[in-house]
Parts: C-alpha cells; sequence; structure tokens
C-alpha cells in the first residue's frame, strides 16, 4: 500500500480505483433476504438425510467407529 | 534462526477487576478488552453455567434480543436497519436437531511441534498435515499410520493441501513459497528430492489449494494478494489484489464449473474473487477483527468465516450482506477454521480456547462442544464423504472425530 509520502496523482488514482470498485459493487444484483434464507433451508432439508455427521450412521458402515469384536466358538 | 514463538506479556490494570495482572486480549460484545487470567476463567464459568442449567431442555435462541426485529417489520426493509439473524427468523418451523454425540475416534500423533494445518484427500481416508517444525505428513487416517514424510526447509509450514488426483501434495509457509511433492510409494525415492516450486510471493504463504485439477494452484499470502499459478510452468495465471492486509484463508467455490473463491483477510474483510479476470466481485467488513478462515456453503451460495473477535459468520452472495452470526458472550477467543457438515446445517468451529463448537447453521445455536486438545485448535476440515471431521492442535496432535 502507498505510503504517507505517497504523491497527490497517487492518491487520486487509488481513490478513483476505490470509486470504481464500489460501483461495480453497488451494481449487482440482490436478491431479498428471505428468500436466500429459504433457498438454504431447503438445501438443507434435502440434503439432510444423506449427511452421516447429522444423521449418524450405523456403527457397521462408519469406518471410524469401533466395530464389535468377533468372538470365535 | 529462532524457531520459538514467544506470547508478549503485557502487564497492567485488567478491565474488570482493576488489578494489576499479566493481561489476555478477549472479545467481549465486539469489544476488544483485556483481562486478568482469573477474570477471563470467571467469565467462562458464567457461561458453563448458563449451559449446565439449560442441560435437558430444547436449547433456545440465545441470541441477544435486543436485535429481534418487532412483529410485523418485514426484515428486508433496507439493508441497514436489520443486520443481523434473517436466516434464524425464517427458519424458526425448522425442527431443531437432536442431542449429539461426536468422540474423538483416533488420534493422530507424530508431529513434534504445533500443527498448523491439514487437508483431506478425495479418497476420504488420506489426511495431509503440516506442523511448525517443517514436517509435512501423509496419515491414512484409519489405521492411523504415517504414509509419507517431508522435512519442508522452513519452519511454520502454516498451508498444505492435497492433490484432486491424490498424487501429490502442495506446501508452504515461511519460506513465501509454495511446493508441489509428488507422492512416491517407492521407498528408495527420497521424496525432496522431486519437489517443484511452484509459488512465489514477497511475504509468507498462509493458505494454498488445488483448482479442480492438479495442474493449477491457487495461493493466499502475508503479501496482501491471491494468486492462481500453473504448476508444470510454475507461472503465474492471475493475481488478485485488493486486500488492505495480509490473506489469512481462501476457499473455492464447489461447482464444477465454479470460477470463483473467497478470501478473509487481516483486514477484517472476505473478498469474493473471478478468477478468470482477478476481478473482485464482492466484499464483505462486517468482522470486527481478522478472518482467520473462509468456507464456502456446500451448495455455494453461501460461505462462512471464522474470526478473531470470537464470531462466525454466515454471508450469502446473492443476498449480498451477512445473514447469520454464531456467537455466545461466553466465547470470547477467536475461532480459527471453520466448515459445514456435508449438508450444511451443521457448522463445526474451532477455536482458541482449545474447544470445537458446533453451530445449527439455520437456528444459530449452539449444538454441541467438543473438548479433547490441550491447546488451540488450529485448524479444522470435514471428510470429503461427510463421515467424520479432523482437526489439528498446537498440542502437536489431529483428532478425527465422529
Amino acid at each position: 500500500m502507498s505510503g504517507k509520502t505517497a504523491s497527490t496523482t497517487n492518491n487520486i488514482a487509488q481513490a478513483r480505483r476505490t470509486v470504481q470498485q464500489l460501483r461495480t459493487e453497488a451494481s449487482i444484483e440482490r436478491i431479498k433476504v428471505s428468500k436466500a434464507s429459504a433457498d438454504l433451508m431447503l438445501y438443507c432439508e434435502e440434503h439432510a438425510k444423506k449427511d452421516p455427521l447429522l444423521m449418524g450412521i450405523p456403527a457397521s458402515e462408519n469406518p471410524f467407529k469401533d466395530k464389535k469384536t468377533c468372538i470365535l466358538l | 534462526m529462532c524457531d520459538q514463538t514467544f506470547l508478549a506479556v503485557v502487564f497492567g490494570p485488567c478491565d474488570k477487576c482493576s488489578k494489576e495482572k499479566p493481561l489476555r486480549a478477549v472479545y467481549i460484545k465486539s469489544e476488544q478488552l483485556s483481562y486478568c487470567s482469573l477474570c477471563v476463567e470467571m467469565v467462562q464459568l458464567v457461561g458453563l453455567h448458563h449451559r449446565l442449567k439449560l442441560h435437558g431442555l430444547i436449547p433456545p435462541s440465545d441470541i441477544t434480543h435486543k436485535h429481534r426485529d418487532l412483529p410485523g417489520q418485514s426484515f428486508d426493509a433496507g439493508l441497514s436497519n436489520h443486520r443481523l439473524f434473517a436466516v434464524h427468523q425464517v427458519a424458526e418451523r425448522v425442527e431443531a436437531l437432536g442431542q449429539f454425540v461426536m468422540k474423538t475416534r483416533r488420534t493422530l500423533k507424530g508431529h513434534g511441534n504445533k500443527v498448523l494445518c491439514m487437508d483431506w484427500c478425495k479418497d476420504k481416508r488420506r489426511i495431509v498435515s503440516s506442523s511448525q517444525d517443517g514436517k509435512v505428513i501423509v496419515w491414512d487416517s484409519f489405521t492411523t499410520n504415517k504414509e509419507h514424510a517431508v522435512t519442508m526447509p522452513c519452519t511454520w509450514v502454516m498451508a498444505c493441501a492435497y492433490a484432486p488426483s491424490g498424487c501429490a501434495v502442495a506446501c508452504g509457509g515461511l519460506d513465501n513459497k509454495c511446493s508441489v511433492y509428488p507422492l512416491t510409494f517407492d521407498k528408495n525415492e527420497n521424496m525432496a528430492a522431486k519437489k517443484k516450486s511452484v509459488a512465489m510471493h514477497t511475504n509468507y504463504l498462509s493458505a494454498c489449494s488445488f483448482t479442480n485439477s492438479d495442474m493449477q494452484i491457487l495461493t493466499a499470502s502475508g503479501d496482501g494478494t491471491c494468486a492462481l499459478w500453473d504448476v508444470e510452468s510454475g507461472q503465474l495465471l492471475q493475481s488478485f489484489h485488493g486486500h488492505g492486509a495480509d490473506v489469512l484463508c481462501l476457499d473455492l467455490a464447489p461447482s464444477e464449473t465454479g470460477n470463483t473463491f473467497v478470501s478473509g483477510g487481516c483486514d477484517k474483510k472476505a473478498m469474493v474473487w473471478d478468477m478468470r479476470s482477478g476481478q473482485c466481485i464482492q466484499s464483505f467488513e462486517t468482522h470486527d477483527s481478522d478472518i482467520n478462515s473462509v468456507r464456502y456453503y456446500p451448495s455455494g451460495d453461501a460461505f462462512a468465516s471464522g474470526s478473531d473477535d470470537a464470531t462466525c459468520r454466515l454471508y450469502d452472495l446473492r443476498a449480498d450482506r451477512e445473514v447469520a452470526i454464531y456467537s455466545k458472550e461466553s466465547i470470547i477467543f477467536g475461532a480459527s477454521s471453520v466448515d459445514f457438515s456435508l449438508s450444511g446445517r451443521l457448522l463445526f468451529a474451532g477455536y482458541n480456547d482449545y474447544t470445537i463448537n458446533v453451530w445449527d447453521v439455520l437456528k444459530g445455536s449452539r449444538v454441541s462442544i467438543l473438548f479433547g486438545h490441550e491447546n488451540r485448535v488450529s485448524t479444522l476440515r470435514v471428510s470429503p464423504d461427510g463421515t467424520a471431521f479432523c482437526s489439528g492442535s498446537w498440542d502437536h496432535t489431529l483428532r478425527v472425530s465422529a
């Protein structure tokens, strides 16, 4: 970043860039938060069944959970 | 060269009890204060009391009520008034989650110093981790065996990543470079000999990630820039300027055709970039301190960030604003690492107070707290198939929990 001794032209150029960036950011299309939140909820609900950490999978299928040891009769 | 980090101890009057004691920086309600260690314990104990009282009941939403909208008022009216908790209001009718039982299933021991970063392989089994002493180790998480180990010429390897093919790992840190090591099972070959230096920055490398193929790497650095490199030639394909301070983390959008990534930095900003043009598309500045970790929501429409201000926040890209904040009064230490579960309902966050908090993304409440690490949690990732998550800590170990 330019130091405190930067020339005036440098500051103006930088300010122009910032303004341009802010203009582009301000002009993007936004949707309502209610719609965005509803979409997030929908995604969670659709994928909840497939989420092992959420639903929990049986110990036999989980490679990390310890399986019951076999007993040889 | 000095290999240790020393905590600079500040003496002074504590902001709570006014006694002259060694002080620690804590964040209470977005304000930075200096508390002595006794007052830190007191604040955490109060939080623990609350939690024990509510044990057994359905946890009510512990959001501070002063921010709640008045009934009848639409939370879409104007961006400035209604800052937070919009997701929680829409999700009020969603079922609350039950109690979770998550335990450490594997402990990976072998690093000689603080574990700084880790990544899962796409085969859902292998893990690469890097530590302060310069070692990068590839583990098999099922058996806890070490498959490969490489010593980097520098200390503080802050970034490591597994290639999508599983045939190489990339790592970097204080050497300002990102190096790619092809993984070979040939015992006679020295892994360090095949090292390829890909990225060159002017300051430390804080994060790196392969894009959808083994051929390109995205890096973030303490010099305030991110960069996209071609692995084969080491050429800089695109650089991303815009952060006002060190960039600490980055994450690529999950879609196959995605061309965006998000980065978070010490300037408290999270910025979303277009990889082809190098332009910043969106930026978010609502955190009160450095953003340590960013992670995309599985659908790619939102991302979460964890910061030193002890909060995690959810930002929606299409609404272009923060839509949820995950914080509690009893949590005063920064969040170092965040990751979502497969469905995006759970947010796992590792904190500097040695714990991992699990948040319900939609309701905004904490679902579970995991203890076990003996020092701060520095990195946390959920496995690619979502069956487990791995956390690395300054206590030299990694823990896989499920």
